[in-house]
């Protein structure tokens, strides 16, 4: 594992940091990064699918050398799925086992109650689990897709954002010592509440350009050749032209190349490309309209591109 | 210059261009500067993008003022003097706003007895301001429920056919000794559908889309969850700047925000970008989408029918409201309507208020009612 912290002192070593885990930064994500850390701000990360917003938290918290506390949002979450629980079964086992020893009539009623709020019954959900880390690291807490959740969690997760203590009435205040960082991710089904915004720094996660993309494939496909990586970030280039109903994402670059790189392929051509198209595109009209464009036009090019100082 | 008289001054012109500032957005651009530093240029410009810019619709106004900002700074300015003309520009036209506002409110104070009764079936194509003032007033009483859906959100509930609340069965257990005395149940409850509405604002469209801006923002502010469009040559969202809960200061933002207004008409090109930046992604995914248009399209009407096809593969219900179709031996003619027409849930007009509070009523309404319409 990495050094936390000394690697992170500035943008550029943020930069190096997520490259040497295998994640190229562009300026504008890296100083947002290294902000967010400075700041002990919460991060929201907005963009198009497949951008690697994500990904970014994971390889923080590789970087960082701490754990990765990932709360899925969906429609309906509520306290009890993000928060805690309790762990109702164990409360009333615990109840009987008292009774049945006899225990239950010998002591006060207030003590026995006091002990069914015990810590060991609370089922640490995501939310404390990052305000209150078992090894003492603050983590790194991924809010993935907050545009699922429903409006009222957003206003809860406002107020667990803002002072980083989350209250059980029945046990008392978790306060966290050192802040967690803090990812938020949305793919903008809906606008994030402007309070919530507030909170937070926010950065737009574009698509890459070419020389960035190529850069990623071999940082991530290393077994691909170098030719062959400019040729797919080419091809997924004019592809991402073409007003398909989907354009494909950095991830689907990634997993094409490594398709073409199982298969042994070490240049596109048109049956290739047909073969293996749908590691890219995932819509039967998109593929259509690919077809419809041609293959020639778009391995020409791939091939353009890729002969580039290459 | 200082971390802070630079960001305040900043933040001054970022409003004066139109975005939202708030204070703390300026205190955390002051903390970004301490950490990176105020004399690198780009290190400048990713720390206030970080710290002021919120959607990325805001960017290429953000680019446009940071650069003269910058230019200026690096000129030897004073960074309030830079803010000062550019807020006062702003303030100029805000005034204008609410000359006009006044009058316009005057005039509907005569017509408030029976407006009801002559206006219903007048076609808003012959209003006159002070009508259209009094039918805004009328159209805030329309409600647009819709049908709800099942959310996954459990609540409380008291029938038996739902499914047991262990959590609440055992806590309430705990005042009897454990024993579970009364079982508590829990059922889904039931929420909102999204409602999306598509205003085309093309010139064909003038006499009827200054009345079906007021018919939208009767539903913004009348309901939740509610999105607002306009599509004319390009695809405007115009949600955040139509919710403010006083009309005209509604209506103004929002003919501020669109910058196509009475242009030219490519609803199949709009509609595309709608289905790629908001539409399929999530914003139309079981949401009732109402499309105010008369189907005038200069674009491919292939584009248009593919489009409304796609749109109605995700939506829960399309209903298009066509002000023409009262006209006597109307006929889905215009290229772009024939073509989006079998993608549509229903067809309804949409010229007159009568005609309004019938698409309230479809919005409303899911059964039998809505085919009688469609052919009426």
């Amino acid at each position: 594992m990495v050094a936390p912290r000394a690697s992170l002192g500035s943008v550029q070593h943020v930069r190096e940091a997520l490259q040497g885990a295998g994640y190229l930064a562009d300026e504008g994500l890296a100083t947002a990064v290294f902000l967010a850390l400075s700041l002990k701000r919460p991060l929201l990360l907005e963009g198009e699918a497949g951008v690697g917003k994500t990904e970014l938290a994971k390889v923080l918290a590789t970087v960082r050398g701490s754990e990765l506390i990932r709360l899925q949002c969906y429609e309906g979450i509520d306290a009890s799925q993000a928060v805690y629980d309790w762990d109702y079964s164990r409360q009333l086992l615990h109840l009987r086992a008292a009774e049945a020893s006899g225990e239950a009539a010998g002591k006060a009623t207030e003590k026995l109650e006091n002990e069914l709020y015990d810590e060991r019954f609370l089922i640490r959900r995501a939310l404390l689990r990052a305000i209150e880390p078992r090894n003492g690291v603050a983590p790194v807490l991924l809010i993935d897709e907050i545009d699922r959740a429903d409006d009222e969690f957003e206003a809860y997760l406002l107020e667990v954002l803002s002072d980083f203590q989350i209250t059980v009435p029945e046990v008392g205040t978790f306060r966290a010592t050192e802040v967690p960082l803090v990812v938020l991710t949305s793919n903008r089904t809906r606008d994030v509440h402007d309070a919530l915004k507030r909170r937070c720094l926010y950065h737009w996660v574009e698509h890459p350009g070419f020389e960035r993309e190529v850069d990623i494939v071999r940082l991530r496909v290393p077994q691909v050749h170098e030719r062959l990586a400019r040729q797919v970030a080419g091809a997924v280039e004019r592809l991402r032209s073409l007003h398909l109903y989907k354009p494909p994402g950095v991830a689907e670059t990634i997993d094409w190349a490594t398709a073409l790189g199982t298969l042994g392929v070490t240049q596109l051509d048109e049956a290739v490309v047909r073969s293996t198209l749908g590691t890219v595109l995932k819509y039967r009209e998109d593929h259509e309209r690919v077809t419809e464009h041609g293959f020639a036009d778009l391995i020409k090019h791939a091939f353009e591109r890729g002969a580039l100082n290459g | 210059m200082t971390a802070e008289r630079m960001a305040v001054a900043f933040g001054r012109v970022l409003r004066g261009a139109g975005l939202r500032v708030p204070l703390d957005s300026v205190v955390t651009f002051v903390q970004c500067l301490d950490a990176v530093g105020i004399t690198d240029r780009n290190r400048v410009y990713w720390a206030a993008h970080t710290a002021m810019v919120r959607r990325p619709e805001d960017r290429e106004a953000f680019n446009v003022a940071f650069a003269v900002f910058w230019d200026r700074i690096s000129a030897g300015e004073d960074p309030h003097h830079i803010a000062e003309e550019t807020v006062s520009l702003a303030a100029d036209t805000d005034d204008a706003e609410g000359d006009d506002s006044t009058e316009r409110s005057d005039d509907s104070v005569s017509l408030r007895f029976s407006a009801m009764e002559t206006l219903s079936k007048k076609d808003f194509a012959t209003y006159s301001d002070s009508e259209l003032a009094e039918a805004q007033r009328l159209m805030q009483r329309l409600r647009f429920v819709g049908s709800p859906r099942r959310s996954l959100r459990l609540r409380h509930s008291r029938s038996r056919r739902a499914q047991v609340d262990v959590r609440r069965t055992v806590r309430s257990s705990f005042a009897h000794l454990g024993e579970p005395v009364r079982r508590q149940w829990r059922a889904p409850s039931e929420r909102m559908r999204r409602l999306v509405v598509l205003l085309d604002v093309s010139g064909s469209m003038e006499p009827y889309a200054r009345a079906f801006l007021r018919f939208m923002h009767a539903a913004l502010v009348g309901r939740q969850r509610v999105e607002a469009f306009t599509l004319g040559t390009r695809l405007t969202r115009i949600t955040r700047e139509l919710s403010h809960r006083d009309p005209d200061k509604a209506l103004a933002r929002t003919s501020q925000q669109v910058a196509d207004w009475s242009g030219g008409t490519r609803i199949g090109e709009c509609l595309r970008m709608f289905n790629d930046r908001w539409g399929v992604r999530g914003l139309a995914r079981g949401a009732i989408v109402v499309m105010l248009s008369d189907g005038w399209d200069r674009g491919n009407p292939e584009v248009l029918g593919d489009q409304m096809q796609r749109l109605s593969r995700v939506a829960h219900r399309v209903v298009w409201v066509n002000p023409l179709k009262v006209t006597p031996g109307y006929a889905p003619l215009a290229r772009g309507m024939a073509a989006a027409l079998p993608h549509v849930d229903a067809f309804v007009e949409g010229h007159s208020l009568e005609a309004l509070e019938r698409i309230a009523a479809v919005i409303h309404d899911e059964g039998g009612r809505v085919a009688g319409v469609i052919h009426a």
